[in-house]
């Protein structure tokens, strides 16, 4: 099952990689978005979907790795992998200590507190000038080079990203299939019955929970390179329900469903917001649309599943 | 086994052990002694405490006062899953365990919960034969086998009962604490329950809850009764069956 | 610092703290009972803003717009339990995504029916101007928002405490499933409990609308206080909304006024100290 999983991606990988250069740019760069945006979907589903714990703040692990990359590229003109291996692991460090504080609550408790500490890096972002310019972001965050590779264009960008996507959609697809991850959904299946089986049940969760935060922080660094410009925006309250959305969307604990599910987000608000003004009002509709009529999200519904 | 040898090292020993619910006594200093490869029985009417005992021995509950040892380690401050690493392990009366997952996966969590594997983290979990076949033994053991890709929620009670011990023995316990192994059961199911139960490796110490009383009888040599959470009679099974005290509860009720 | 300052300012985080009491005290009852998480409480807090501002304008009248910004959310909010949130019990995510997109579909309807750009609720000359006390100035419509949490405050623990409906929702919070089985109609409670929580909501928000203002954007602003409210305070607890409100209306303040780089980090730092020491907040029961 694996093997045929395994096989669909590889699929898709050369499927997006033999049809790009024939899309116009602007297509492209979507698919480019909607591809950065799925890493940090199926990070947030590692969380939810496969241990089962709801989190309303993972924009800030996205957002840091966001900010790392656009204040180094910028102050310190630092190259592509400096810029990536400070972003992921800033993210996982905020994640790790914020995981300290988070993973010792449950069930309602530990929603509010995600929720509270994205806060406190949107609040960081939003008002520590000095550092991250505050409402007005960082601008001028330039594409990156990969030793003799220019990846400004739109092509090799999304070529980049694409690789940077299937490498992380891997690493978290083996993850999730391993013991360690067997153990993560005994967690959302059981919680009592993992500790009497001899977990710690505690350690699980606060290592799923920045294993999450790093593949959103490396989610973050690449879109600071694709927007060129990284501001409180990215990292509100608002951004970390839509990846709860996506989540849904696409069909939780299915790690590709998530990814799916940004990226018909990412198209929808594209799209519709160029006929109408009353983008928020149809994105909120199809928040309590999936709630209500397609629980299981896309794949889900797909693979035949009842809620 | 030398009886010298046998108290220094019972295999569960509960010293005094209390917990209280605010006012109410749920436990009220409660000792016991089982010594290893012994069966015993914990009976007692609706209420007595039987589970609220079981989650103190689990640590699932604290303790208000006394102390719990397995093999002469004093675990009573120990955390519930480091208990499972010293060799105790329990079922639940009301079936617990992972409903999405196959009876298979069930299994394979309750195998890996004691090896380093459980926190290998890039290959994936069907490549652990080891494990598996390990998994499938147990499965077998409990009359399970062929049941392995079944989803959990879809199977039957008897079947999930059964999935309840086998997750329970798969670690390889010393010690197996069974909550009611026979709740809710057919008749038919119930021989077949004991009939697994009577096979378990003579090595393993048994305390079960049971109220099917000739079940309970059936499988054990020592029992204990519990009355209002205070231990009102315990030893051999005969002298229980006749004491005038537990025949009054169960006759007079 | 001089003692002026500190008086000022203590008393800033004090009315700020009485307005975020007004906010989070019904969603700590509504918490405590039906575990429902409501993304949509601060919608509730901006949209009885805008009705207040509504009736205001036409009516002259400031009360007339309290009640009607109180009734007319109290409504939206029984309609969401009722027809909604109800499918959801137990249901974290569910119930997170659905209230989003009510607060999605406010904000855009709000947009729509008054426009982006940001109004204060007229006040009663009564309560204009301000007040000295020694060498210090207090606004008294700050005076006025203090009164009326206190007036609130009180007037839910008598009720929770001395009569027959107070005695229900205690038993409801307490222990849902045990309430039901002694004969309370715990879902009609918890309706009850739910409209009183939106109407509070919606009350702070025409008083903060006469000095914060009402504008785009306040829904999610203040949703974060009134979690962390919540949090701090506990699940359930009345007088853990009043600790926690007063705890954070004085930790934001003096965050914002001695260390404004860091406004959000004094305010959740303090929180983080609190949950490492008590993980279900100061009067929180597990």
């Amino acid at each position: 099952m694996i093997a045929r999983r395994a096989l669909l991606a590889a699929a898709a990988v050369a499927v997006l990689a033999g049809v790009a250069p024939f899309l116009p740019a602007y297509p492209l760069t979507l698919l480019t978005q909607a591809l950065i945006v799925g890493i940090l979907a199926m990070s947030l589903d590692v969380l939810l979907g496969y241990t089962g714990l709801t989190s309303l703040g993972h924009a800030a692990y996205f957002g840091v790795g966001a900010y790392a990359v656009a204040i180094m590229a910028t102050e310190k003109q630092a190259g592509l992998i400096p810029c990536l291996a400070v972003g992921v692991l800033l993210a996982a460090a905020t994640a790790a200590i914020f995981g300290l504080l988070a993973i010792r609550a449950t069930g309602t408790y530990f929603l509010m507190i995600t929720l509270a500490l994205g806060m406190v890096i949107w609040g960081l972002a939003f008002r520590w000038v000095s550092l991250t310019k505050g409402d007005n972001g960082i601008a001028g965050v330039p594409r990156p080079s990969l030793g003799p590779l220019e990846l400004s264009g739109p092509l090799p960008f999304f070529y980049f990203c694409l690789v940077a996507t299937a490498v992380a959609w891997a690493l978290m697809g083996l993850l999730v299939v391993s013991p360690f991850g067997l153990g993560l959904r005994g967690i959302r299946g059981s919680e009592s019955r993992m500790l009497a089986l001899g977990y710690n049940v505690w350690l699980h969760k606060y290592t799923a929970f920045v294993i999450s935060g790093l593949f959103a922080g490396f989610g973050g660094t690449l879109w600071a390179y694709y927007n060129g410009f990284v501001s409180p925006n990215d990292v509100q309250l608002v951004t970390s329900v839509e990846t709860l959305l996506m989540v849904a969307l696409g069909g939780s604990g299915t790690l590709i469903g998530p990814a799916i599910g940004a990226g018909v987000i990412v198209f929808l608000k594209n799209f519709v917001s160029v006929y109408t003004k009353r983008w928020l009002l149809i994105l909120g509709a199809v928040y309590i649309g999936v709630i209500l009529y397609a629980p299981t999200g896309i794949v889900g519904a797909l693979r035949g599943r009842r809620r | 086994m030398a009886p010298a040898e046998a108290v220094a090292h019972a295999a569960l020993r509960l010293d005094a052990v209390s917990r209280a619910f605010g006012g109410l006594q749920a436990v009220d200093a409660v000792s016991l002694t089982v010594r290893p490869g012994e069966r015993r029985a914990l009976i007692g009417p609706n209420g007595a405490g039987k589970t609220t005992l079981f989650n103190l021995i689990a640590g699932a509950l604290p303790l208000t006062s006394g102390r719990i040892s397995l093999f002469g380690h004093d675990v009573t401050g120990t955390p519930a899953h480091r208990r499972a690493a010293l060799g105790l392990a329990r079922t639940f009366q009301i079936t617990n365990l992972f409903p999405d997952l196959t009876v298979l996966e069930n299994c394979l969590l309750a195998v890996q919960a004691q090896t380093p594997a459980r926190f290998a983290m890039l290959r994936p979990v069907s490549q652990y034969s080891a494990l598996r076949e390990r998994a499938q033994a147990t499965l077998a053991s409990l009359a399970l086998e062929g049941l392995g890709d079944a989803v959990v929620r879809n199977l039957s009670h008897g079947e999930q009962r059964q999935l309840e011990i086998a997750l329970a023995l798969a670690g390889r316990p010393r010690v197996l604490l069974l909550d009611e192994p026979t709740a809710g059961l057919s008749p038919a199911e119930s021989r077949l329950m004991a009939t697994l139960l009577r096979e378990l490796h003579p090595a393993i110490t048994v305390l079960m809850i049971e109220h099917d009383m000739d079940i309970a009888l059936e499988l054990s040599e020592m029992v204990t009764v519990l009355h209002y959470g205070r231990v009102i009679a315990d030893g051999p099974r005969e002298q229980v069956k006749a004491d005038p005290q537990v025949k009054e509860i169960y006759l007079g009720a | 610092m001089s003692a002026e300052f500190w008086i000022a300012q203590s008393f800033n985080g004090i009315s700020y703290g009485a307005l975020l009491f007004l906010l989070a005290s019904g969603l700590s009852l509504i918490f405590g009972i039906m575990r429902i998480v409501n993304l949509a409480h601060g919608s509730y807090f901006m949209l009885g803003g805008y009705v207040g501002l509504t009736v205001a304008l036409r009516t002259h009248s400031f009360t007339l717009a309290c009640l009607a910004g109180a009734v007319a959310v109290g409504l939206v909010g029984v309609g969401m339990e009722r027809l909604f949130l109800r499918r959801l019990r137990h249901e974290v995510l569910g119930q997170v995504l659905l209230t989003i997109g009510f607060a999605l579909i406010f904000q855009d309807l709000a947009l729509l029916i008054w426009g982006g750009d940001p109004y204060t609720v007229p006040i009663p000359s009564l309560l204009t101007g301000t007040v000295r006390v020694g060498g210090a100035v207090f606004p008294i419509y700050r005076i006025f928002i203090v009164v009326i949490a206190i007036l609130v405050g009180l007037g839910m623990w008598l009720s929770l405490d001395h009569t027959r409906a107070g005695a229900m929702i205690r038993a409801a919070v307490d222990d849902a499933e045990m309430a039901q089985s002694v004969g309370i109609n715990v879902p009609r409670v918890s309706l009850a409990v739910f409209a009183l929580g939106a109407a509070l909501a919606a009350l702070g928000g025409v008083i903060g609308g006469g000095f914060l203002g009402v504008y785009p954007g306040a829904d999610f602003e203040v949703l974060p206080y009134a979690f962390v409210v919540v949090i701090v305070g506990g699940l359930g607890s009345l007088p853990g909304a009043v600790a926690g409100s007063l705890l954070v209306g004085l930790l934001d303040n003096f965050g914002k006024a001695l260390f404004p780089e860091l406004s959000y980090f004094t305010l959740f730092a303090p929180m983080a100290v609190i949950l490492a020491v008590r993980p279900t907040g100061l009067f929180g029961r597990s």
